[in-house]
């Protein structure tokens, strides 16, 4: 075992787990909210949606190797840190346009702040695994 | 929802992430006795799934019904599904991933006493 380490081992085991708990957590929520009472707030529900696509494409781009793989990864994870960060403002400072809570309402509050750290250490895993395809592995 | 059976999971679920984070820190990887583990903390998430579903149907389901049933059912795979991403890994790193799994049991069955308690339909 010599140099960049794979993205699913080591640290990295570990994040995809976390990101899969979101996964599930985010998309049972949506599932739910979109299925039950939809028509109440339509913009929080569809949002909701869209961060669980993004937290699945994230999960599943981050557990498989290629370049290929890595470049949806990043697309994903820098979406993630775009919505937590713009959804975490506007609902921080005015929750009317969101009368529902999804998982980035302020900042992830609601799961810990969990959702604002992730993407951050998703990017630093990517980048510390940068070298993992161009080695052939 | 059985407060026993409740505290049940709670506590066993705690005890685990406790027991697999002590061999996190001395770089143990996953071997067979956390496998065993993790099998008698979803033994008991089965029974905890199992008393929701029949008070569901004497006592009326919560007023979330579709929440709590999500939280059932996440509730069910969270474990076997972590145990499955954690063998895979034979260093550090998969224990912590049932570090991860056995910390959400807890927080799914905490929120599901806060459905269960806010009334029936």
């Amino acid at each position: 075992m010599s140099g960049t380490p794979r993205r699913s081992s080591g640290p990295g085991r570990l994040l995809i787990a976390v990101y899969a708990v979101f996964a599930l957590a985010a998309s049972a929520r949506a599932g739910v909210q979109i299925a039950t009472k939809f028509d109440e707030a339509p913009v929080a529900y569809l949002l909701s949606a869209f961060a669980a696509l993004v937290y699945i494409v994230a999960t599943v781009a981050l557990a498989r190797p290629g370049a290929t793989a890595r470049r949806v990864a990043l697309t994903a994870v820098t979406v993630e840190l775009i919505g937590v960060l713009t959804v975490g403002a506007i609902t921080a400072f005015d929750p009317g346009d969101f009368p529902d809570d999804t998982v980035w309402s302020v900042f992830g509050r609601g799961y810990g702040f969990v959702p604002l750290v992730l993407p951050v250490l998703g990017l630093l895993w990517l980048r510390r695994t940068r070298d993992a395809e161009d080695a052939g592995r | 929802m059985i407060a026993v059976v409740d505290w049940a999971v709670i506590v066993a679920s705690l005890a685990y992430a406790a027991w697999a984070l002590v061999a996190v820190v001395r770089n143990r990887p996953p071997r067979e006795p956390y496998v065993i583990g993790a099998g008698v903390v979803e033994l008991l998430i089965v029974v905890q799934a199992v008393v929701a579903v029949v008070l569901m149907i004497t006592d009326g389901a919560p007023e979330e019904t579709a929440t709590f049933i999500g939280y059932v059912l996440m509730n069910l795979i969270i474990v076997p599904l972590g145990l499955f991403w954690a063998l895979a890994e034979k260093s550090r790193w998969g224990t912590s991933v049932l570090v991860v799994a056995a910390l959400v049991v807890p927080v799914l069955v905490v929120r599901m006493q806060q459905l269960w308690e806010a009334g029936a339909a």
